[in-house]
């Protein structure tokens, strides 16, 4: 009987349906892979599994009982523990206190210091980190020590059941395989290890089974060895390109921006690349492979390490808003924290960018404002009361429109679109696309990120690869399938 | 992979600050000593001990507070409220004893107040207590009739006096040394105990404490009462001094209070600070303010003077720990 056992699990967001009759069963002494694209319901079935969500149906079992935790709290106590990519760690503590955080030994009160420290020591010594020094504070650890900290918190109050969630993103080479030793002495301990990865090298090496999820659906569970790397991929992919792309014939013009070696502080690496007026180039990737980054440096939101940026005749790096004047603008994938001012009304996040046109000597003359809104509000057919009111109170896909109508209104010829459709209805993402091949039309040129591959095939002419912060060669998506693209992304 | 300093025979993480705010008081007291060579006699450096007795009491309180994370502002109306409580308690025939633990629970059920509503109703902690800034200096005053209360004097008067008769052996004052062995208790509270350690858990990285079990809340409820605590007391020595219940008393003294803890190494993100550290950023407040008195300089000039001061040293403190990391 499996450890864990997920049956006929399925949650639904409003019309969304995000896990669909998924099954997910888990011996001891096992690693399970969880893979699957973005938006596959990896992180869904995560969440219901750590108490975080309940499922709308389904039944959960942990060790032969009926499981069904409240909260993360009561999952961990149930022995569930999830390291996360975003650890959780209290830097100022030591080692000892973080590995016992919220389980420490006392007496009346009192810490039992060398207790703790006996205990941490040997959680970590059990994980091959029997060297580290236990009353160092936890924050002057780089960030493999500080997941192996993490990991031995789960050890020390004994879960049974450890979720590893893109372990290795973050972390290099050699500190990926020291944590592979780790989750490899888990398995031997006995505990149930799921571990989701997008690298497929990785699982492998480590993962005795895996289970692929493809839009909120089991598409395949295989054994070691029981499915190749192509078989994983197109499990992973497996669908065709809808025909929501419109795509008119494109002229390609010159050169408006230009890449050479450019890196970042962390990410990028290494970034070559030309766009060209007329055409819509699209970068595909891991999240966290750095693609959200190279267009932050590429528009002066992260320092320049390494490299050229040549924009038209202007060359070297500059800050964002030199770069608005230059005709480059940027849609952040963050639109609540970053992309709009979400307690300022449509017309002024529509216009902030170029105020100085809607009045003289640095007044704005708000019927001018309104002016301009409330035409690119028609345009882009933008649910609203008017340019009045709040962004804040419109709905996701309304919101981007704003964000989008923003380049336009300020007419740049270099539209930077990081995730441009995440988290929006189909009319809205119908719209966008269309306003991408518009712009296009226009010779104006497009640099568009998106973790959606169909979308990118959709959209755009060439198609570059980002893997570790390394971009490979543009490339023509004729002839490219989204199995080549998943490859270079993973790395396989 | 694991970290080793190369400097090993050097003090680690809190010792070595504390040692270099120690270096910074020697300085700044020997600059004012060569100045004013009456500065550093005895009487002087007992005087200037006093001094800082009643802001090192709310400023041990004030340390739980900012390394879990928050913020105060109400201490000094506290303490000017629970001055004026023992006052009241002694006009009422009560015995100094009583009204002593008048004053100080006055100032523990005020912090209680702050912690529940900062807690329970989830309002931002400079919020909540700067709305009680003031209403409890409006609740002082009111107790007082907008007065100063002039009880019976009593030997609460002589607790910051300096020793005399069968208590000389004791060199500093009574409530002197009742700062430092409080200070010791909330230091060992705050480094040894499992409380303690929740506290810096919940300034470090509050959801990391929560997912662990660290009750969170109660924990914001217990700092806020302590800090509460600790202005009562702290009124308890200023009514000593002042001898009379003065509602207008101790105004803007959290300022001084947080400047001190501040100063002692304490982050204001939470997570960083020591009790040690607090009391010598407050004895470094107080000692420019004596030395500026000493040598005579204008209120104005001492007033630019102690507000660098604060910058310079949080921002020399930072200096120091990003070199160190």
């Amino acid at each position: 009987m499996p450890f864990l056992s997920m049956c006929h699990i399925s949650k639904r967001f409003g019309a969304t349906v995000a896990l669909d009759d998924v099954k997910l069963e888990v011996e001891s002494g096992e690693v399970h892979a969880l893979v699957g694209e973005n938006g596959s319901g990896k992180s869904t079935l995560m969440r219901i599994l750590a108490g975080a969500l309940a499922p709308d149906e389904g039944t959960m079992e942990l060790g032969g009982q009926p499981y069904l935790p409240r909260s993360p709290m009561d999952a961990r106590r149930s022995g569930v523990a999830m390291i996360h990519q975003e650890l959780t760690i209290c830097g100022h503590l030591s080692v000892a206190e973080n590995v016992l955080l919220g389980m420490e030994d006392s007496v009346a009160g009192v810490l039992s210091r060398r207790q703790m420290r006996h205990k941490a020591g040997s959680a970590l010594s059990r994980l091959g980190y029997g060297d580290i020094d236990l009353d160092m504070p936890a924050g002057k650890f780089p960030i493999a020590v500080r997941q192996v900290i993490e990991i031995a918190r789960a050890v020390a109050v004994g879960s049974r059941l450890v979720v590893l969630d893109e372990p290795t993103s973050s972390l290099t080479e050699a500190d990926a395989l020291r944590l592979f030793e780790v989750v490899e002495t888990l398995r031997d301990e006995r505990h149930a290890v799921i571990y989701i990865s997008h690298f497929l090298d990785e699982i492998n090496r480590l993962a005795d089974r895996l289970t692929v999820l493809r839009d909120g659906r089991n598409v395949g569970t295989a054994g070691r060895g029981g499915a190749t790397t192509e078989e994983i991929v197109s499990m992973m992919v497996g669908r065709r390109i809808e025909s929501m792309y419109p795509r008119s014939t494109r002229e390609q013009g010159e050169v408006v921006l230009e890449v050479a070696g450019l890196a970042g502080k962390v990410k990028p690496a290494e970034a070559t690349l030309r766009l060209h007026r007329g055409e819509v180039v699209g970068i595909a990737g891991l999240n966290g492979s750095g693609r959200t980054e190279l267009l932050r440096t590429i528009f002066g939101l992260d320092a320049v390490r390494k490299g050229q940026i040549k924009v038209g005749v202007a060359s070297g790096a500059a800050p964002p808003h030199e770069r608005w004047q230059e005709g480059v603008g940027m849609l952040s994938e963050d639109r609540k924290d970053e992309g709009l001012a979400i307690g300022m009304s449509i017309a002024d996040n529509m216009t902030l960018t170029a105020l100085e046109r809607l009045g003289k000597g640095g007044f704005i003359g708000p019927a001018a404002q309104d002016r301009a809104a409330a035409e690119w509000i028609g345009r882009l057919a933008i649910r609203c009361q008017g340019p009045k009111q709040k962004v804040g109170a419109l709905s996701g896909g309304n919101q981007q429109k704003v964000a989008v109508a923003r380049l336009l209104w300020h007419g740049v010829d270099v539209l930077l679109l990081d995730e441009p459709t995440r988290g929006i209805d189909v009319g809205s993402k119908e719209l966008i696309y269309r306003l991408i091949d518009q712009a296009a039309l226009e010779h104006k040129a497009v640099l568009v990120v998106s973790s959606y591959l169909p979308e990118l095939m959709g959209v755009c002419d060439r198609i570059a690869v980002m893997h570790k912060g390394i971009l490979g060669e543009a490339r023509s998506v004729e002839g490219l399938t989204p199995e080549e693209i998943i490859r270079e992304a993973v790395g396989a | 992979m694991t970290p080793k300093s190369k400097l090993r025979f050097l003090p680690r993480g809190g010792a070595s600050n504390l040692l270099f705010l120690v270096l910074a008081w020697l300085i700044i007291f020997g600059l004012f000593s060569l100045k004013a060579p009456s500065f550093h006699t005895a009487r002087n450096v007992e005087q200037l001990l006093r001094e800082s007795a009643i802001v090192s009491m709310s400023a041990i309180g004030m340390t739980f507070v900012i390394v879990a994370g928050g913020i105060d502002l109400s201490v000094g109306s506290i303490a000017a409220f629970s001055c004026t409580l023992v006052a009241w308690s002694l006009q009422a025939k009560h015995s100094p004893a009583v009204a002593m633990v008048f004053g100080v629970l006055g100032g523990a059920a005020w912090g209680l107040a702050n912690g529940l509503v900062i807690t329970k109703m989830k309002v931002t902690p400079f919020i909540v207590t700067l709305g009680s800034l003031l209403l409890i200096r409006g609740a002082a005053l009111g107790l007082a009739n907008e007065n100063s209360i002039y009880p019976p004097a009593t030997w609460l008067n002589s607790i910051l006096e300096p020793p005399t008769g069968a208590n000389a052996k004791l060199i500093l004052p009574i409530g002197v040394w009742l700062v430092l062995l409080l200070a010791a208790v909330a230091a060992f509270i705050l480094g040894y105990t499992k409380f303690g350690r929740h506290v810096i858990a919940v300034g470090s990285n509050e959801n990391a404490a929560r997912l662990c079990g660290v009750p969170v809340d109660r924990i914001g409820l217990l700092v806020y009462t302590i800090s509460g605590l600790f202005a009562g007391l702290a009124g308890m020595l200023l009514f000593t001094r002042l001898t009379i219940g003065d509602p207008t008393s101790a105004d803007g003294q959290e300022l001084d209070v947080i400047a001190g803890v501040v100063i002692g190494g304490a982050s204001l993100l939470g997570g960083e600070g020591s009790v040690a550290g607090s009391l010598i950023g407050v004895l470094i407040m107080e000692t420019l303010r004596a030395g500026g008195t000493q040598m005579a300089l204008p209120s104005w000039a001492q007033r630019i003077a102690t507000g660098a001061i604060i910058v310079l040293a949080v921002g020399l403190d930072r200096l120091r720990v990003r070199k160190a990391t």
